[in-house]
Parts: C-alpha cells; structure tokens; sequence
C-alpha cells in the first residue's frame, strides 16, 4: 500500500497540471492558447502550473516569433513522460485495490 | 474513516483518468465532422453521375476527345459536384462545432485537413495528368484509390469511420482498375452511395443525440 502511494506524484495533485501533461503526451507540442483553450483556464493560471512543470523539468518551454507575434509552446521531457507514466500506473494500481 | 477516505479518492482517481481521456482525445482528434454532409455529398455526386450519363448518351459520335464540349462539360459536372460538397462538409461543420464548443481552426483540424489534402491533391495531379496523356480509363481508379488514401491517412486524428470509408473506397478503386469502361458506375458507388452509407452510419452514430 505504502509503496503505490508513494508513486503517486504530486507534481501532477491538480487538474490544471495533470491536464497540461496528458496533452503533452499525445501531442508533439502544443501552444500557450492551444493549452488555455482545451483547458479553459485564464492566463495567469495556466502560467503558474506550466512555470511549476518547468520547475520539475517535466516540460520544455520554447519561446519565439512567429511574425510579429511572440509564441511560447510546450513540450514534455523524457523526464516528464516517465513521472507520468509512473502516475497513471500508481492510479490504476489505487483503483484496481479499492 | 480511512476507507472511507480511500474511496473518496478513488472516486477522484477515476475521475483524473477520465479528464485525461477526454484531454487526450480532444487534443489530438478533430470529431466535428457531420454525418450529413458526407449524405448530400452523395446525393450531390448521384446528381452528378445522372448529368454525366446523360450528356454521354447524348454525345453525337463514338470517342468523347479531349476538345469536345461533352468532354468540357463532363469536367465541369465533376468540378461543381466536388466544390459543392466542399462548401456544404465546411458550412455544417462548422456548425457542429460551435453547437459542441469546439473551435473550427484548432490544431486538431488543421492536422485532419493538412493530412487529408497531401494524397488528395497528389491524386487529383496524377488525374490531370492522366488526362493530359490520354489514359481516360485510369481517370476513375485513381480519383478513387487517392481519395481513398486521403480518408484512410486523415482518420488518425478523426472519427474511426473515415478509416473504413477510405478502404471501402480503395478496394472500389482497385475493382475499377480491373472492369475499366465501367469508371462511372464505379464512382457513383464510391462517391454517391458510399458517402450515403458512411454519412448516416455517422450521423446516427453521433448527430442524432
């Protein structure tokens, strides 16, 4: 028992960035508005959760112009991939026990 | 209490995974697409083949050339048929999604389209220039199996029924390839009864809730 819940990640205890990294596992990168727009979460939300992926070294972050207009897009490490997947195990694990 | 505690969190758990799911699926598939278009697209290219089949019965001597006005008008029947479907796949899609609060132009449907077009297109330059070389009884097998291809590469980032409607159409193409002169009746059943199938198999599958 004590062992699942120990791969329980907390890195990914909330909605907001468990969401961000299920789109970055089937996507080879997404934007900033294309993260806001499938999550429906304001600015400053979604950059506080992607500023604390980043932190773990679970996402990359890419900044750059396309035309005039700055664009920040998202990607998942190996690093984060692995901790995800480590994450959705310990949860199937969780629910197949109970 | 701790059970209780666990099941409540169970409860979240399931909940997590299902988000991811639908996350999963939202980013990367484009599931807008209506049913019914793809049913007047058939009734649209049905309409087409009779216009077709009547300007052949009623084309003064055996060959149909290049330069004759039958031939032009056959070309312009098809052009017609392809951009009205075009127009009406769009317009109701479009509507689709709004209804479903999904965006037109999101990374999702740019990929489907994007996709979609590069056989599409390589097929309809490989026609043109069939054509151009005077291998009129190809013209049909290939506008099929290409279209075929392009339904069967688009079908990864969309709803699974696009994937049996492009290898219904392939194996039509490659029949047509064998029983060539028959290239009409060939097309009325890969673009006219076949969208009419697939459509309303979609549209009931998903429209209709």
């Amino acid at each position: 028992m004590k062992n699942i819940i120990q791969n329980i990640n907390k890195a990914f205890d909330h909605r907001i960035r468990l969401g961000i990294m299920s789109i970055l596992m089937v996507n080879e990168s997404a934007d900033f508005s294309t993260l806001k727009e499938l999550l429906g979460v304001t600015d400053g939300n979604l950059a506080s959760h992607t500023k604390a992926l980043e932190a773990e070294n679970y996402i990359s972050v890419e900044k750059q112009f396309i035309g005039k207009k700055p664009n920040t897009s998202y990607k998942a490490t190996q690093e984060g991939r692995n901790a995800f997947k480590n994450h959705i195990e310990a949860l199937e694990k969780l629910i197949q026990q109970s | 209490m701790f059970f209780k505690v666990l099941y409540m969190d169970t409860q979240n758990y399931l909940q997590d995974l299902k988000e991811i799911k639908e996350l999963m699926n939202k980013s990367t598939l484009f599931i807008s697409l209506s049913g019914l278009s793809g049913i007047l697209a058939g009734i649209y290219a049905l309409i087409g083949a009779a216009v077709v089949y009547y300007l052949i019965e009623n084309h003064e001597g055996y060959y149909i050339t290049l330069e004759s006005k039958t031939f032009k008008l056959i070309v312009l029947t098809a052009m017609v048929v392809l951009l009205a479907s075009l127009v009406t796949a769009y317009v109701m899609t479009v509507n689709k999604a709004t209804k479903a609060g999904e965006k037109m132009w999101n990374s999702a449907s740019k990929r489907l389209l994007i996709n979609f077009l590069i056989p599409l297109i390589t097929g309809g330059i490989f026609a043109l220039l069939l054509l151009r070389n005077g291998s009129y009884g190809l013209v049909a097998p290939v506008t099929l199996i290409f279209y075929g291809l392009a339904c069967v590469n688009a079908s990864k980032y969309t709803l699974r029924d696009v994937r049996y409607l492009g290898i219904t159409e392939i194996i039509l193409g490659l029949l047509a390839v064998e029983f060539s002169g028959y290239g009409l009746y060939f097309w009325v059943l890969g673009f006219g009864v076949c969208h009419i199938v697939y459509g309303s198999l979609m549209h009931f599958k998903y429209d209709r809730k």
